[in-house]
C-alpha cells in the first residue's frame, strides 16, 4: 500500500504541491517582510515578535504577495458569498470570459478543421498554405489583440464577438496543425488497404482518415482551448469595460489590489483546467465509443 | 471529352474582362485611353490562359507563359491601384484575373517539383513565397481599389512606408523589448534544463513536477503580468520575469522527457564502460536529449516574445512594441500598429529561424535530419 503510494503519482504531486505552497509562505514572509516593519514602524510599536511579523505578513491588505489562504479567502468571497449577478463576483466576469472563449473556440476549432481538410486534399493548398500556418506558430499573433478590438469597433461589432475573433484565431492554428498530422497518420498501407477495397476518396476519408486522425485532433483540441482561453483574456485588457477576467487583472493592478489579482488568476487557471479536463473526458468517451481498449 | 483546366479557362475570361472593362466608375470604356497598354497586356496575358485551357498539358518553354504573365498582371494591377478614381468592375476583374493565375503558376511549379535535391528545395520555397506575394498583392490592391480607410486596413505599401519613416521609435521599441524577452529567456529555459537535471536523480520528485508541469502550460500565465510589473517596476526586468516563469515550465518539461530518451542499449553500454553518473549523463543522456531541449526552446522562443509583449500592455517606460501597439491603438495609428507587428513577427520569425538552425548543427546525427541522406 505505502509503496503503491510512492510509485504512483497521487502522492508525489500532492508532496511537491506542499513544498510549493511551503514555499510561498515563506516568500511571502520575504517579501511582505519591509513592509510589515515599517507598519510596525510608524505604529510606535517597537517589541514585536518575530510570530507578529510573520502572522503580519500573512495578513497585509495590499501585500506584494498574499498568501494563498488570503487568495483562498478573496475567492470564497467573490464566488461563493456575493451574488453571480454582482459586478463585484467573479462567478460574473467568469461567465464573461467563458462565453467568448467557448464561441471562439468552436469557431476557431472548426474553422481549424475545416482548413485541416481542405489542405490534406488540395495539393497547391497544401505547399502554399501550410508553411504560412506553421511559420505563424513562431510569431505573436497575440499582439494583433488590440487592434482587431478598435477595428471592429468601427464596425460598431461590441460584445462577445471581438473577443471571441481573438480567441478563434489563436486556437486555430494549433488546431489547423494537429488535424493536418491525424489526417495523415494512416501509414500507406492502410490506405493501399482502401484501395484494394476500391473505396472512393470520400469512403477512405470518412472511414479511415477522420477515425485515424481523432486523437491528433483531442491533442491539438486541448492546446486550442487552451489558446482561447488566454486569448480571451488578452482581448479583455483592451475591451474592459464588459469584465472577465482579464478586465478584473487591469482593474487590480491599477488600484493596486493584489489579492484581487491573484483571485482572479486563480479563477482563470480553474477554468483552464476545467476546459482542458472537459475535452480529456470527450476524448475518453469518444475513444471508447470508437471501440479502443 | 476534352477536359479543361478551370483555373486557366476562369483566369484567362476574366483577364479578357479586364481588358475590355471600365477601371473607372461613370466613364465610357475605350480601348485606346490611358490605360491602353495595361488592356493590351491583360488581353494578351488572357487570351494565352484561355488557349492553354483547352490543352491538356502544356509542356515546354509555353508553360512559363501564365506564370510569367500573372507577374506582368500583378505590376498592372498595382499601378491601376494607385491612380486616382472610383474602381469600377475592369479593376475588380483583373485582381480576380491575377488571383486564378497565381494559382495556376503555383499548379505549373507543383507539376516540376522534383521529388528531392536542390530543385525540389528551390520550388518549397518558391510556392509558399508566391502564396504570401499573391496574398500582399491582393491586398494592397484591395486596400487601395476600395480605398479602404487607414484606421481600418492601411494597404501594405503604407505599412512599409511608415516603417522605414520610423525606424528610429521602432529600433528603440525593439531594443526595450529585446532586454526582457532574452533577460527572461535565458534565465527561465536556463532554470528549466538545470532543475530537470538537478530532480533527474530523484523519480519521486519528477513524478510530482511533471503532472505540475503539464497543468501549468495550459494555464493563462500571462496573467501573471500585472503582478510582475508591480513587483519589478516598469522597466524590462518586470517583463524578463513575466517570461521567466512562462518560459520555465515548458523547459522542464520538455527536458525532463529528453533526458530518458536513451535507448536501453545505450544505458547498458554505458554501464559495461563502468561509467559514472555524471559520465552517462554528459556523455550520452544530455545530447540525446538534445532534440527535446531544442523542442521546448523552440516552444519557449513564441512564447517569450507574448509575454514581454503583453507584459508591457500593464505599464512600461514610454517605449516598447507592447506599449507601441497599445497605444497607437488608441490613437488611431494603425499603420504604425502594423508596422510594429511587422517587427515583432520578423523578430519571432528569427528568433525561431536562429534556434533551428543551431539545433540543426548541433543535432545532425539525430533521424530527423538524416533523412534523405
Amino acid at each position: 500500500m505505502l509503496k503503491a503510494l510512492w510509485s504512483g503519482k497521487t502522492l508525489p504531486v500532492l508532496v511537491v504541491s506542499a513544498i510549493l505552497i511551503g514555499l510561498w509562505y515563506v516568500g511571502a514572509i520575504l517579501l511582505n517582510g519591509d513592509m510589515q516593519r515599517d507598519a510596525f514602524a510608524n505604529a510606535n510599536n517597537t517589541n514585536y515578535t518575530f510570530t507578529d511579523l510573520v502572522i503580519g505578513t500573512w495578513s497585509q491588505e495590499r501585500p506584494k504577495l498574499p498568501a494563498p489562504d488570503q487568495i483562498l479567502a478573496e475567492l470564497q468571497k467573490t464566488v461563493i458569498d456575493t451574488a453571480p449577478t454582482s459586478k463585484r463576483s467573479l462567478v460574473y466576469h467568469g461567465t464573461v470570459t467563458l462565453a467568448a472563449t467557448l464561441l471562439g473556440f468552436l469557431i476557431g476549432s472548426a474553422l481549424g478543421m475545416v482548413l485541416a481538410i481542405l489542405v490534406v486534399h488540395v495539393r497547391s493548398l497544401d505547399k502554399s498554405l501550410m508553411p504560412w500556418v506553421v511559420a505563424s506558430q513562431t510569431i505573436p499573433i497575440i499582439a494583433l489583440a488590440p487592434m482587431i478590438i478598435v477595428i471592429m469597433n468601427q464596425f460598431d461589432i461590441t460584445g462577445l464577438v471581438p473577443k471571441s475573433i481573438i480567441a478563434a484565431y489563436l486556437s486555430f492554428f494549433p488546431v489547423t496543425v494537429g488535424m493536418v498530422k491525424g489526417l495523415r497518420s494512416p501509414d500507406p498501407l492502410q490506405l493501399d488497404l482502401m484501395r484494394t477495397y476500391s473505396a472512393s476518396r470520400i469512403q477512405t476519408f470518412f472511414k479511415l482518415r477522420i477515425p485515424a486522425s481523432v486523437p491528433f485532433l483531442f491533442a491539438s483540441l486541448k492546446v486550442g482551448v487552451a489558446a482561447s482561453l488566454v486569448g480571451t483574456v488578452v482581448a479583455e485588457l483592451t475591451k474592459s469595460e464588459d469584465g472577465g477576467f482579464g478586465a478584473r487583472l487591469l482593474a487590480g493592478s491599477y488600484y493596486g489590489q493584489t489579492i484581487q489579482i491573484w483571485a482572479a488568476l486563480f479563477a482563470a487557471a480553474a477554468c483552464a483546467w476545467a476546459l482542458v479536463s472537459l475535452i480529456g473526458l470527450l476524448d475518453r468517451a469518444v475513444t471508447k465509443a470508437m471501440g479502443a481498449r | 471529352m476534352a477536359r479543361y483546366n478551370l483555373l486557366l479557362a476562369f483566369g484567362g475570361a476574366a483577364a479578357i474582362f479586364a481588358a475590355v472593362g471600365s477601371y473607372t466608375l461613370d466613364v465610357p470604356v475605350s480601348l485606346f485611353d490611358d490605360h491602353a497598354i495595361t488592356r493590351l497586356i491583360f488581353g494578351i496575358v488572357g487570351v494565352t490562359a484561355l488557349r492553354q485551357s483547352g490543352e491538356p498539358d502544356v509542356t515546354g518553354p509555353q508553360r512559363w507563359n501564365v506564370p510569367f504573365g500573372s507577374l506582368v498582371i500583378a505590376i498592372e494591377l498595382i499601378s491601376l491601384a494607385h491612380s486616382e478614381g472610383v474602381r469600377a468592375w475592369g479593376f475588380y476583374a483583373a485582381a480576380f484575373a491575377f488571383w486564378l493565375l497565381a494559382w495556376r503558376a503555383v499548379d505549373v511549379i507543383l507539376a516540376e517539383q522534383a521529388p528531392r535535391g536542390r530543385n525540389r528545395l528551390l520550388s518549397d520555397l518558391a510556392v509558399p513565397l508566391i502564396f504570401g506575394f499573391t496574398l500582399v498583392v491582393l491586398w494592397e490592391v484591395l486596400a487601395r481599389g476600395l480605398q479602404i480607410p487607414m484606421v481600418i486596413l492601411p494597404a501594405p505599401s503604407a505599412i512599409l512606408g511608415k516603417l522605414f519613416t520610423s525606424l528610429p521609435t521602432l529600433g528603440a521599441d525593439f531594443m526595450q523589448t529585446i532586454q526582457g524577452i532574452l533577460g527572461g529567456y535565458v534565465i527561465g529555459c536556463g532554470a528549466g534544463i538545470l532543475v530537470a537535471v538537478l530532480i533527474d536523480r530523484v523519480p519521486f520528485l519528477q513524478r510530482g513536477l511533471l503532472p505540475l508541469g503539464n497543468l501549468v502550460s495550459a494555464l493563462p500565465i500571462v496573467g501573471v503580468a500585472p503582478i510582475m510589473v508591480m513587483w519589478f517596476g516598469f522597466d524590462w526586468q518586470s517583463k524578463a520575469a513575466v517570461v521567466v516563469v512562462m518560459t520555465f515550465f515548458p523547459q522542464l518539461v520538455n527536458t525532463v522527457a529528453g533526458l530518458s530518451a536513451a535507448g536501453a542499449m545505450e544505458r547498458d553500454l554505458m554501464k559495461t564502460y563502468a561509467a559514472s553518473y555524471g559520465q552517462t549523463l554528459f556523455a550520452l543522456r544530455l545530447p540525446s536529449a538534445l532534440p527535446f531541449i531544442f523542442n521546448g526552446l523552440k516552444i519557449n522562443s513564441t512564447l517569450a516574445l507574448i509575454g514581454a509583449i503583453v507584459a508591457e500592455f500593464f505599464g512600461t517606460p514610454i517605449v516598447g512594441m507592447g506599449f507601441r501597439i497599445n497605444t497607437e491603438v488608441g490613437r488611431m495609428n494603425i499603420d504604425m500598429v502594423w508596422a510594429t507587428i511587422v517587427v515583432a513577427a520578423l523578430c519571432g520569425s528569427l528568433f525561431y529561424g536562429i534556434l533551428a538552425f543551431i539545433e540543426k548543427r548541433v543535432t545532425f546525427w539525430h533521424a530527423s535530419y538524416r533523412q534523405g541522406a
